[in-house]
């Protein structure tokens, strides 16, 4: 008997005129984890909604048979009750309920209504068990890291009896502990007979964990190979995805620095519930013009809180501490300031600081350099949509035309809209928080270049990064930060992961 | 690079007629139902919805629904709600005839201090909802009972009428006429007409120039037909009833300004961009707080406004009036398309709410139907209309 699980024949979906999927087949073996790679904007992930039934049946072309049986969901209820279970990019959990209400949440062990408690804290325990939390299941969603989320979005998966899960970019907002984890745990349940799906954008995952990967390009399958064999490598999987091979992961750079923009000195920031918590502890550090600066940190170590409560105290109470800008002393208590000074702070996290989802790509790339488009309070709408337009051409943007709302752009054409945004603020100084998350690899290639660009033209650029590769192939200097504290500083040529671990793990129990 | 590939499938499969398709019944909807709603009563009334003298009374008579409106879109816009609009406009029309009356100032002084009054109501609502930070549904239900009391404190002598015959016109009166039918609002209608059109095709070559999809040709146009008949026809009836009314020239005036401070200035993408995400807002350097502060400084003086005209109209101002403008507004506004999300919403759209809305209101007097039953095919319509809106959205949608 065969023993292939899932067959998508021939799947095509358009929103609206737009075809997202044409003509895409993917057939998956029972018992394997299987890989999608494809650039941004590709369709990856409107293929799982397609498959788990957030697009419901009727809404597509093509067939789709699990386990033998023509599917025809149309709700995401159907597909789970057949077992296929999807974990989206951006996570969706209610903070305020525990694990436990989480992971049974819309499947309460319930009797007449009434939540049987026990049997549901039992139950959630074993699951906690099964995925490697070590946690109470009463804890809330909210005090939990990214990391531990997705094991709770795993849990709640197993709870389902999940024959096939779906995970979209797990790792994408991961460390690299938390990603390892997370990935010896989908091959404990390959041994359990769990088949996955996995989408990602971090090839050496891929190569690690898949047995098969099929890339899409513009939606359509280019092909499918196994990773087993010999010649499976990461720069194979580039080659088809991009469709031609990508000799570098770093453009070429030859640095020219110049006097100190940015200095910050004696930089202190509480927690804004717990105010008793240091969250930045005496910070002291410089950039220069043309400069890349990185900040290597784990997760948690206190970087995106650093760079927010510099950029008109977005994070922190109790903030205390100067910044100078070339040379001589400046306040910033707002936002507006810092973008008035020069300051732009691109945010990790796209949707939730970073977008008007609801708005159109020149809504977005506009919002935060409205007056440079303005004559007394009027904007010019022309050159609005003239400069959105010349963004979304340099930064490969991938959509109809700028009129098209970001909130159904792809994850990484997301990514663009942020960086095109603060680009266009035209700041001296440019803070980059995980500027490449979800990005594709071809893409990561080209944001390398625009940074090197703008470090060229003589602005300072801080790069916070989760990928120690990123950092090192990329930044002139690294200060690398634990639990608040900047511990290091390492300049170009002495930079190794070894030595940046060490700083980031200093004065850690 | 990948971009040939990239617009090749589209090329291939020609789907744009599924788009047309859609923008159509999205933007005609509420025209649609609006429609539906003239002729259902023009049929209900034996024609009477529609005799020259009762558009005339329809306009006056609900003038305050749609300066309500405008200013509600953009508070909703912005994710908040007024509640307290109704007793604002109230105390307003209360202070304007103190004014007049007890205090013996001129017309113009008392709209002047009246709109002032809205002002700095506007800005004590304002001050807790931007700076202190309490939910704008709290600060303005508290003001609906604070400027409600304050109205009955103010008419403690009762009912304040014979008001100065300038200040009525201003919510009653007409600009005159030249004759049977009048030629100055023939004029003003031909105006409107050919302002509208033009607009459109001015945007129209904008984004032809700029490559930027637009709303087919045949689509603009025929949008256009029935919007400039429309405007004729009611230009025709109002010159055959009693001329232009004073208000209705207050009203154009307010729809174009508002619309353009919407749709072009900083201030209204502050607005838009608050109500579609306020973090990514706050994080691109908008100033939040007086962008709130100054929205309900706004509403206020438009509610200040409407208290004005209701007044003037009534040629009285007494305890109990506003009573339920508030609700007027924000159903208005949702017919038109708001999202109670905030984010979304335009003036145009507020504004044939409140046309709706005042049809309703006109022809339900005109059939002479009980307050009570008013209230619930009110009710019914805001539900209907807003549960149309929803779904047409999502069966175009992607989900
Ligand atoms: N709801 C929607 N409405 C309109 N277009 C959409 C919608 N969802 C996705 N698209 C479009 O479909 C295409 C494929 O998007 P999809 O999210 O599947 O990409 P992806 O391969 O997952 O990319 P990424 O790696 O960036 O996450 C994109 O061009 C996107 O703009
Ligand atoms: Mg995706």
């Amino acid at each position: 008997m065969s023993n292939t699980i899932l067959r998508m024949h021939e799947i095509s979906k358009d929103f609206s005129g737009v075809k997202a999927l044409d003509g895409v087949s993917l057939e998956v073996e029972r018992g394997q984890v299987h890989a999608i790679c494809g650039e941004n904007g590709a369709g990856k992930s409107t293929l799982m909604k397609v498959l788990s039934g957030v697009y419901p049946h009727g809404t597509y072309d093509g067939t789709i048979e699990f386990e033998g049986a023509e599917t025809a969901y149309k709700t995401i209820n159907d597909s789970e009750a057949d077992g296929i279970v999807i974990i989206h990019q951006e996570l969706a959990l209610s903070p305020y309920l525990s694990i436990a209400e989480n992971i049974f949440l819309g499947n309460e062990n319930a009797r007449n209504g009434v939540i049987d408690w026990n049997k549901t804290n039992r139950e959630a325990t074993l699951l906690l068990a099964r995925v490697g939390l070590d946690e109470n299941p009463a804890t809330k969603i909210l005090e939990l890291g990214v990391g531990k989320q997705q094991l709770v979005e795993i849990a709640k998966a197993l709870s389902k009896r999940v024959k096939l899960l779906i995970l979209d970019e797990p790792t994408a907002a991961l460390n690299d502990e938390d990603s390892d984890h997370l990935l010896s745990l989908i091959n404990h349940l390959r041994e359990q007979g769990i088949t996955s799906i996995i989408i990602s954008h971090k090839l050496k995952e891929i190569r690690k964990i898949a047995d098969t990967v099929t890339i899409i390009r513009d939606g359509r399958t280019v092909e499918t190979f196994s990773m087993r064999g010999e010649d499976a490598t990461e720069a194979r999987i580039i080659r088809s995805m991009v469709g031609r091979p990508l000799d570098h992961l770093f453009p070429p750079r030859d640095p020219h620095i110049g006097e100190e923009i940015l200095r910050v000195e004696e930089w202190n920031v509480y927690h804004p519930v717990d105010t008793a918590r240091k969250v930045v502890d005496n910070a002291h550090f410089t950039v220069r013009a043309g400069e890349i600066v990185g900040f290597a940190g784990l997760m948690g170590a206190g970087r995106t809180e650093l760079a927010m409560s510099i950029f008109g105290r977005s994070y922190g109470t109790n903030i205390s501490g100067r910044i100078y800008k070339n040379g001589k002393e400046i306040t910033v208590r707002t936002v507006d300031d810092a973008i008035r000074h020069g300051i732009a702070y691109a945010t990790e996290d796209r949707k939730k600081y970073g977008l008007n989802l609801i708005g159109d790509i020149t809504v977005n790339v506009s919002a935060a350099a409205l007056g440079k488009l303005a004559k007394n309070g009027v904007i010019d709408r022309n050159r609005e949509y003239a400069t959105a337009d010349s963004y979304r051409r340099s930064m490969n943007i991938k959509a109809p035309s700028v009129r098209s709302i970001t909130g159904k752009l792809s994850g990484g054409n997301q990514q663009k809209v942020v960086l095109s945004k603060w680009i266009f603020s035209g700041p001296d100084v440019l803070i980059l928080d995980e500027p490449t998350r979800g990005i594709d690899v071809g893409a990561k290639y080209e944001i390398y270049g625009i940074i090197n660009e703008l470090a060229a033209q003589g602005k300072a650029v801080i790069v916070i990064s989760s990928e120690l590769p990123e950092l090192i192939g990329m930044a002139d200097r690294i200060y690398a930060i634990s639990e608040g504290k900047l511990t290091g500083e390492v300049p170009r040529a002495e930079a190794t992961q070894e030595v940046l671990m060490h700083y980031m793990t200093a004065g850690k129990g | 690079m990948t971009d040939t590939l990239t617009q090749q499938p589209a090329d291939l499969h020609p789907a744009k007629p599924r788009r047309r398709m859609r923008i159509d019944t999205r933007q005609y909807g509420i025209f649609g139902a609006l429609a539906i709603v003239v002729l259902l009563f023009q049929v209900l009334t034996g024609g009477k919805l529609l005799f020259p003298l009762n558009v005339n009374n329809l306009i006056l008579q609900n003038a305050y629904v749609l300066i309500l409106a405008i200013g509600m879109v953009i508070v909703i816009i912005a994710g908040h709600i007024d509640l307290s609009v109704g007793s604002v406009a109230a105390m307003v029309g209360a202070v304007a005839a103190l004014s007049m009356s007890q205090f013996h100032l001129p017309w113009y002084a008392a709209v002047l201090i009246s709109l002032l009054v809205g002002a700095a109501v506007g800005a004590w609502q304002g001050y807790w909802i931007a700076f202190v930070g309490i939910p704008a549904f709290i600060v303005t239900l508290a003001g609906m009972l604070v400027f409600r009391g304050l109205t009955l404190v103010l008419l403690t002598r009762g009912t304040i009428s014979g008001l100065e015959d300038p200040f009525v016109a201003i919510g009653a009166g007409s600009l005159g006429k030249t004759g049977n039918p009048d030629l100055i609002t023939l004029l003003i209608g031909a105006v409107a007409v050919v302002g509208l059109i033009g607009m459109g095709l001015r945007t129209r070559r904008t984004l032809k120039r700029l490559e930027l999809p637009r709303e087919p040709a045949g689509s603009f146009w025929l949008k256009s037909i029935l919007v400039s008949a429309a405007i004729m026809a009611i230009a025709w009836l109002l010159a055959n009833a009693k001329g232009t009314p004073v208000i209705l020239v207050v009203l154009g005036v307010l729809i174009l300004s508002y619309t353009f401070v919407l749709n072009r200035t900083v201030f209204g993408r502050h607005v838009y961009a608050m109500g579609g995400n306020l973090f990514a807002a706050v994080m691109s350097g908008v100033k939040t707080k007086w962008v709130n502060f100054f929205i309900f400084v706004n509403m206020g003086v438009l509610a200040a406004l409407a208290g004005i005209v209701s007044t003037a109209r009534a040629d009285s101002a007494v305890a109990g009036a506003g009573q339920n403008f508030e609700l007027d507004a924000i159903a208005a506004v949702f017919i038109g398309g708001a999202s109670v999300q905030g984010g979304v919403g335009t003036i145009g759209g507020a504004i044939i709410g409140g046309l709706l809305i005042g049809v309703l209101n006109q022809g339900l007097s005109i059939l002479a139907v009980d307050a009570a039953w008013q209230q619930v095919i009110k009710g019914l319509v805001l539900l209907i209309a807003v549960a149309f809106d929803i779904i047409s959205k999502r069966r175009s949608g992607g989900r």
